[in-house]
């Protein structure tokens, strides 16, 4: 197998490689955080026909750095009643779960961090951190909202892992490979080879369409539901639990959810971006492939999908906690249940 | 079964019609403006912060008293005739009061506009300016003068005077018509000059 | 389908401590300073206690040291979204009482200066409604309409918000040039956001879950808690004082009084008292199309305005339809320039009564949507 990570055949593994290959996603990180934050403030002005933040540097384009300078300024507060340890080491649960999930994210097919077997597993194993970090959070600070906020988070993202491991998993199925950088590798070859569009193969996997189609989209509904994004914010419902979670957390500590939630957002584009969307690959099948355009081909989709989560948001309202519930177990979870033994079922049959 | 299947399909599909309503919004022009650059005009009635035209106020205390937020303070004093300082007024008559005292609270005033109808020479009237905010208080107290303290209390002085003078004559006149034997009725003495400022 | 989903307070089987929440006066959603005392148990609220006062400005005693004209801008600041709809109510009574004719354009001015009113305010309460369900973008949608009608607004008065463009037997001001064209221009606006607001937030299915067949007021508990307006409406109760009791010219117009007839959820529900407010501004609009073609050209707008208002002792009381209800002024007065009292019935006060016998057994999500639904203004609650 040919080396995945390209900072390995530059440097060698010594303690500076190892050094440039953890601090390369944390740069890409916080770059991409004020990215999107800026995007959610552009977008949400657009589709709302405002202008946005238009003062800082040109069309506004400085205003998360200034945002980012402000948070820090500002007093962080520690509430006298709330248990310090956990309510302090609660925002870098958080983004140390967003961050580690980036480990195996395949950014190019000479770039993943850790190249691992059970990528998809590890993601998901990691993801579920970030539940932790919001109940800590929430518990801590001695808020009865707080703490609504954390005890909802937590029911909603242990039951919207459910439906998004089974659409991967059906994805998994089709790939026979948990790997991240194998599963894109696979999908080479043109968009009509993304497994949203069922996948390489012959003629007769259009009879798989539908149903990768589907879990595309289900797989999409739960990780909203799962970085607490609209229509799924409930955890930090601004009309009904003021804040939620992070009611009690100021300057840096909120910076830190702040980052986080973004870094969920691209960890959760970048799995749909990998098992759905053909990762790195270019979508005109040679055309424009390569180390360098797979890496501008995967943050393009990836930010494509963070649009999307950004455009949903600026839509559609609130569920309410047991519409929530209802949504995950009884039509998420079984619809992505009927796709998955359809698609075992055509691969079974060789189709795909 | 097919009621749920229908749920379901209401809820993508009504969630995709959604979006792509916002999405046509997303290209159209925006309808804030940048504020300090550029500015919404006013129309011409707008009521904004208060300004006083002194050489048309006559000191008559009608805004002041239709101000129902006692936001106004107005004291004048009648013009003595032997005033060597005449001046005429903004309707072409000469100025038969002086304006010692015209004092606006902004920090108080609602932007009625009782103040403006009641006016009955357009002295006061609300502008189209309504950037005037202030650190503080004091510095949206505004006070109006077109004489200094000192002349405000020559203006006081003379017209005393003036009175006192016309007093005396009336005096002068009853006591004529006293001794000349027609009943009078007993009268005071000169006014004092604190009673002589007109409010 | 018409499911309602009020959980028994029983519920619970488990031994399970409640929690009290204060929900205000510092919080989001409460659409002013409201302050609810809210107990729960888990998700779902089992008693909900409103207090008032937080805005108390002691309206009513300090009306009895004004003159009557000085009284308009302080009603102005009890329902600061439907200004011009709280200052009618009032001038009324003291035409009442001082016997002063009305010429004929001053009332079409005032159906239209109010009723634009109404749009301003039934937007604002749909949009707000949409943001306590979590969609903010019609919210801004609206404002960017709303603005327009608070343009005709500020042209006609002065002022964007608290007009103060009442006077007992005339108006302010007379309208301006093009006047018609830009109240036509508005009417078509509305009734294009509006189409759209219907598909973006009104049939949305998450807002539909969200709305249908939460806070369910029964007609029986809406009468005997005196609600009026949309909130009454939304019950199926068909009772709008501009038809039943007809003041001013509203007799002269043909409009319908739409009530909630269910179309989702049951009649009475938060979806249902929202979508009245959606009908009523096509109401509206209707109303001012034709009052815009009746209003006479000519007239004196300001002539008839008394020098001196000093009304004979004696009492009124005048109710008119508000946006948010029936909004009364019982003036009692004593032959001098100010009024011996001046009590208002404001229909967001007694509105909000209904809260806490509408609330309990569901969620406390749906305790802020019901409170939105009930559209209230602080402003008037504590007066």
């Amino acid at each position: 197998m040919e080396s995945t990570n390209f900072i390995w055949d530059l440097m060698g593994k010594n303690l500076w490689s190892v050094v440039a290959v953890i601090s390369l996603p944390l740069i890409f990180v916080l770059i991409y955080a004020l990215v999107a934050i800026l995007a959610e403030l552009k977008v949400s002005a657009w589709i709302q026909e405002r202008l946005g933040p238009m003062r800082t540097g040109p069309w506004g384009i400085l205003q998360p750095i200034a945002e980012v300078i402000k948070l820090l300024q500002k007093e962080d507060i520690t509430p006298t009643a709330a248990s310090k340890i956990l309510f302090n080491l609660a925002p870098y649960v958080i983004f140390t779960g967003a961050y580690a999930a980036f480990a195996v994210i395949p950014f190019s097919e000479a770039y993943a961090p850790a190249n691992i077997n059970v990528g998809l597993f590890y993601i998901f194993a990691v993801g579920s951190f970030s539940a932790i970090g919001i109940v800590m959070g929430g518990w801590a600070s001695n808020n009865k909202y707080s703490l609504m906020g954390a005890m909802r988070s937590v029911s909603q993202v242990i039951s919207y892992e459910i439906p998004a491991a089974v659409a991967v998993l059906a994805v998994v199925v089709l790939t026979s490979s948990m790997n991240m950088m194998e599963i894109s590798r696979m999908q080479e070859g043109g968009f009509w080879n993304w497994y949203i569009f069922g996948g390489p193969g012959g003629w007769t996997k259009i009879f798989m369409i539908p149903f990768t189609l589907t879990l595309a989209i289900i797989y999409f509904i739960a990780s909203l539901a799962e970085t607490n994004r609209l229509p799924f914010d409930i955890p930090e419902g601004e009309s009904e639990l003021v804040a939620g979670f992070h009611t009690e957390y100021s300057g840096m500590k909120f910076a830190m959810f702040f980052f986080a939630e973004y870094a969920n957002m691209f960890v959760v584009a970048a799995v749909v971006t990998t098992i759905f969307l053909g990762g790195w690959t270019s979508p005109f099948g040679s055309f424009l492939a390569g180390a360098g355009w797979g890496a501008f081909w995967f943050i393009l989709k990836s930010m494509f999908v963070v649009f999307l989560q950004i455009w949903i948001r600026w839509t559609l309202p609130r569920f309410r906690v047991d519409q929530l519930m209802y949504i995950g177990w009884k039509v998420l979870l079984p619809i992505s249940l009927v796709c998955f033994i359809a698609i075992s079922f055509f691969s079974l049959l060789n189709l795909g | 079964m097919s009621s749920y299947l229908k749920n379901v399909w209401a809820g993508f599909y009504t969630a995709v019609k959604g979006m792509m309503i916002t999405s046509r919004h997303m290209f159209k022009k925006s309808v804030t403006i940048q504020y300090p650059d550029e500015k919404f005009d006013l129309p011409a009635n707008a009521r904004n912060k208060l300004v006083l035209d002194m050489s048309r106020c006559n000191a008559c205390t009608a805004c002041a008293i239709a101000c129902p937020v006692n936001c106004i303070t107005v004291e004048g004093v009648r013009v003595s005739p032997e005033d060597p300082h005449q001046e005429v007024h903004a309707d072409g008559k000469p100025r038969k009061v002086w304006v010692t005292r015209y004092e606006m609270d902004l920090a108080k005033c609602c932007f009625c506009g009782l103040c403006q109808a009641a006016c009955p020479s357009d002295a006061i009237k609300h502008t189209q300016d309504f950037e005037y905010s202030a650190y503080n208080k004091e510095s949206l107290y505004f006070k109006y003068q077109i004489l200094t303290p000192e002349q405000s209390a020559e203006k006081v002085r003379l017209l005393a005077e003036f009175k006192e003078k016309e007093a005396a004559a009336k005096a002068a006149a009853a006591e004529k018509a006293a001794t000349e034997g027609k009943p009078v009725a007993p009268k005071k003495a000169a006014p004092k000059a604190d009673e002589a400022s007109e409010q | 389908m018409t499911e309602i989903k009020r959980y028994d307070l029983e519920y619970s089987q488990l031994d399970s401590d409640r929690m009290r929440i204060n929900v205000g006066p510092q919080h989001p959603s409460t659409h002013g300073v409201l302050r609810l005392e809210v107990e729960v148990d888990g998700e779902i609220v089992t008693e909900v206690v409103p207090h008032l006062g937080y805005l108390h400005r002691s309206f009513e005693k300090h009306c009895e040291k004004m003159t009557f004209p000085q009284i308009i801008p302080y009603i102005d600041r009890m329902d600061y979204i439907s200004a011009m709809n709280n200052e009618w109510p009032y001038v009324m009574a003291l035409e009442k009482m001082l016997d002063v004719k009305v010429p004929e354009k001053v009332e079409f001015i005032r159906v239209i200066v109010a009723e634009l009113n109404r749009l301003a305010n039934h937007q604002i309460a749909v949009a707000t409604f949409g943001m306590d369900a979590g969609a903010f973008t019609p919210f801004l949608y609206y404002f960017r309409d709303r603005e327009s009608i608070i343009w005709i607004l500020e042209r006609l008065s002065g002022a964007r918000l608290l007009y103060n463009y009442f006077r007992v037997g005339g108006m302010a001001a007379d309208i301006y040039p093009g006047f018609k064209e830009d109240c036509l221009e508005v009417v078509k606006k509305v009734r294009k956001t509006n189409e759209e607001i219907m598909d973006l937030l009104i049939h949305n299915n998450i807002f539909i879950k969200r709305t249908a067949n939460v806070g369910v007021l029964t007609p029986e508990v809406a009468i005997n808690f005196a609600c009026s307006g949309p909130v009454l409406r939304g019950s199926g109760v068909k009772f709008d004082l501009r038809k039943d009791e007809p003041y001013s010219v509203y007799d002269r117009f043909d409009f319908d009084v739409p009530v909630g007839v269910g179309e989702v959820g049951v009649v009475g529900d938060c979806w249902n008292r929202n979508m009245v407010r959606m009908k009523e501004m096509e109401q509206s609009c209707r109303i001012i199309e034709q009052a815009l073609e009746m209003m006479p050209e000519e007239g004196d707008v300001t002539g008839g305005v008394p020098r001196r208002i000093k009304p004979p002792k004696g009492e009124m009381y005048i109710r008119t339809e508000n946006p948010k209800g029936e909004l009364g002024f019982y003036l009692v007065t004593n032959g001098t320039d100010k009024p011996e009292r001046l009590k208002a019935r404001g229909p967001s006060f007694v509105n909000l009564s209904v809260i806490p016998e509408i609330s309990k057994g569901y969620m406390f999500a749906d305790l802020i949507l019901i409170l939105g639904s009930i559209d209230i203004v602080l402003g008037e609650v504590d007066r």
